[in-house]
């Protein structure tokens, strides 16, 4: 995996509250065997209308939206069915960060394991994103901190272990392989014999 | 003294987790489905790697299959191209990863979180994982079972362990007696409405209490299942002599002197005594009514007999009612019907089509109405056939399928149109899940059955 240091973009706004995954990748895209080209289906009943064509109200259809890497939401992103796809769908499309102010469990750890970075911010850092769309921020995943165009700088949590693999491009499996021998020796005191 | 959730969790600990890593989990049961493990089959090819313990992992196909007889049996083609390329994905993984699966056509095949507890394989105090957030259903025995991205479904075909931070205890304390009428599913939508569609986050939840004691397995299910629509990853509740009697005859349940064993193991999978819990909500079942919702999350429920809420000036809140069709004010009762579906790893076990085939009985579907009845597995299918339910179905003028996911969140072609209601005993309202346009109301099995023979939104307990 690519490490993960820093997003220095401007951001896109979606305001919705508890935008479950259902939105993020509706479940009729789910038929795919791979990961690649989900970026075209992402929020895609918001998206696109019936017809096909882009609907023009829609925030990512939007000219200040294009280039964001950042996409800002309301309170609890990611909700519902723990599909990877909708990581997959938001990086394909060219996100490199969410950030809200409640991310839910499923959907935070699909990300970090994908090098898309949840961010939960503060009330007032949230605010002050919600209601400034094509915002210019950093993201340091370094110091953990959001720094607005404002110059106010906010610290976020992210969990210790996470931080370091993404930091240095780094695969959870490549740990939990290096940790067969304890594995094993769990097997064999758990099922003596098996 | 210690809650069930950490006797469990400290069962499986590897090793446990530091300030800098997190605990290495052992997982005792891997379940598999058509939808989220391809590209973990891929990984594993890529990197050279066998599935580790094929002996804990269990495949089956639900999603995306067919509900349709000719579809599933006879000689009719999938109707959906990429799901038929994503059921035989499944048989060709299965077969050179040396998986069991419980394919189209076995008479074991099911949900997963149905087929499971069947064949006797879900166990109490056990871990139990599946790229699948209503793998909390497991939790109805005393497991500890959750949800995972596909990457995760890797890192456990390949080590059989997960990298996870323990997370947090919630009680979720449920007393007294629910009323005729009342089910679990109005207990479970119940607690959403009372602590938020995130209340759960971080949390695992353990129902408590004399009205849990007093619910069937089927029913434990119902209310573990949709712990993740509070944003809990897993819901347990304490096995007890009503888990032991569901298991005992299974027929991958432990056998003899291995059953007495087990037994003994599972007696100590109780919350001691003062433990301690990190949040805690307390339910009077006895005030509880039928639920409905009324927008596009499972925490937009209300009694049926209620209003929906007005609050001007949310435009969030006001959106969802869009999309909907409502408005803030008007009462839930009596709004038209077009479609009703009755099953899902929610509400699709015997059950369920039981409570659906009380109301059913001798009554037939409003004209216009789409009744769907699609049992959970193929084990369901056959004992409500032979309950003369199936019967009582067909006669209401009801669509009677083979078993599978289905209309829940309509992969497999079984939608709902654009703009249609459908009264659903599924898990999500959430824009488009049933289908492009389609609005969900979230119900029990009576309510769902009620308002199919009415055509619209009906309190079941005046056809009891």
């Amino acid at each position: 995996m690519e490490p993960v240091i820093r997003v220095h973009s401007t951001t896109a706004v979606i305001p919705a509250r508890n935008i479950d995954t259902d939105q993020i990748i509706p479940a009729r895209f789910l038929t795919t065997t791979t990961k690649e080209g989900l970026g075209l289906q992402l929020f895609a009943d918001w998206r696109y209308r019936a017809d096909g064509s882009p609907n023009p109200d829609f925030v990512l259809n939007l000219p200040q939206a294009r280039g964001a890497k950042v996409l800002v939401a309301g309170r609890n992103f990611g909700c519902g069915s723990s599909r990877e796809h909708a990581p997959w769908a938001l990086l394909d499309y060219g996100f490199r960060a969410v950030i809200s102010t409640e991310i839910a469990d499923i959907f935070r750890g699909n990300a970090l394991k994908n090098g898309l970075l949840p961010i939960v911010v503060d009330e007032p850092t949230s605010q002050w994103l919600l209601a400034h769309p094509g915002a210019e921020i950093d993201i340091d995943l370094q110091s953990a901190r959001v720094t607005l165009p404002t110059g106010l700088s906010s610290a976020f949590s992210i969990d210790a272990f996470a931080r370091h693999c993404l930091l240095n491009g780094l695969d959870e499996l490549g740990f939990l392989q290096s940790r067969m021998g304890d594995i094993e020796r769990y097997e064999a005191a758990r099922f003596p014999g098996a | 003294m210690r809650t069930l959730f950490d006797k469990v969790w400290t069962a499986h600990e590897v090793v446990a987790e530091t300030a800098d890593t997190p605990a290495v989990l052992y997982i005792d049961l891997h379940l598999i489905h058509e939808v989220t493990s391809p590209q973990a089959f891929s990984v594993l090819r890529g990197l050279g790697l066998p599935v580790r313990r094929a002996d804990r992992t269990l495949a089956t196909m639900d999603h995306s299959t067919p509900t349709i007889t000719e579809q599933v049996f006879g000689k009719v083609p999938i109707k959906v191209d990429a799901a038929a390329k994503q059921v035989r994905q499944l048989e060709h993984n299965a077969a050179e990863f040396g998986v069991e699966l419980f394919g189209m056509r076995d008479a074991r095949r099911g949900i997963v979180h149905i087929i499971s507890p069947e064949l006797g394989t879900t166990q109490p105090g056990m871990t139990i994982v599946c790229g699948d957030s209503h793998t909390s259903t497991h939790g109805a025995f005393g497991a500890l079972a959750f949800g995972i991205g596909t990457t995760e479904v890797g890192h456990v075909f390949a080590t059989q362990a997960l990298l996870q931070r323990k997370p947090k205890t919630f009680a979720v304390n449920v007393e007294g007696r629910l009323r005729a009428g009342v089910t679990a599913k109005d207990l479970i939508l119940a607690v959403i409405g009372r602590i938020g569609v995130s209340g759960g986050t971080g949390h695992v939840f353990e129902y408590r209490g004399s009205t849990i004691r007093a619910l069937s397995m089927d029913e434990r299910m119902t209310v573990c299942n949709m712990s993740i629509e509070a944003g809990a990853r897993a819901g347990m509740v304490a096995p007890d002599d009503v888990t032991f009697a569901y298991l005992e005859d299974k027929p991958r349940a432990p056998k003899g002197k291995e059953w007495d064993e087990a037994l003994a193991r599972w007696r100590s999978l109780v919350t001691d005594p003062g433990a301690a819990f990190d949040a805690t909500v307390d339910i009077d079942a006895s005030l509880l009514e039928p639920m409905i919702t009324y927008g596009t999350n499972p925490g937009m429920v209300l009694p049926i007999g209620a209003s929906i809420p007005d609050t001007p000036g949310d435009e969030i809140f006001d959106r969802a009612l869009r999309y909907m069709g409502f408005h803030g004010g008007e009462a839930m009762l009596g709004k038209p019907v077009d479609v009703v579906f009755i099953g899902s790893c929610t509400n699709g076990r015997l059950a369920d089509l039981e409570a659906a085939a009380h109301i059913l009985n001798g009554r037939k579907v409003a004209p216009g109405v789409r009744l769907l009845i699609v049992p959970g597995s193929q084990e369901i299918k056959r004992a409500a056939e032979a309950a003369g339910y199936a019967d009582i179905f067909k006669a209401a003028g009801a669509d009677w399928r083979e078993s599978g996911c289905s209309m829940c969140l309509g992969m497999n072609g079984d939608t709902v149109a654009a703009g249609q209601y459908s009264i659903s005993t599924s898990n999500r309202n959430f824009e488009g899940r049933q289908g492009v346009g389609a609005r969900t109301l979230l119900a029990s099995p009576y309510t769902a059955a009620a308002s199919a023979v009415e055509g619209k939104v009906t309190d079941p307990r005046g056809m009891l």
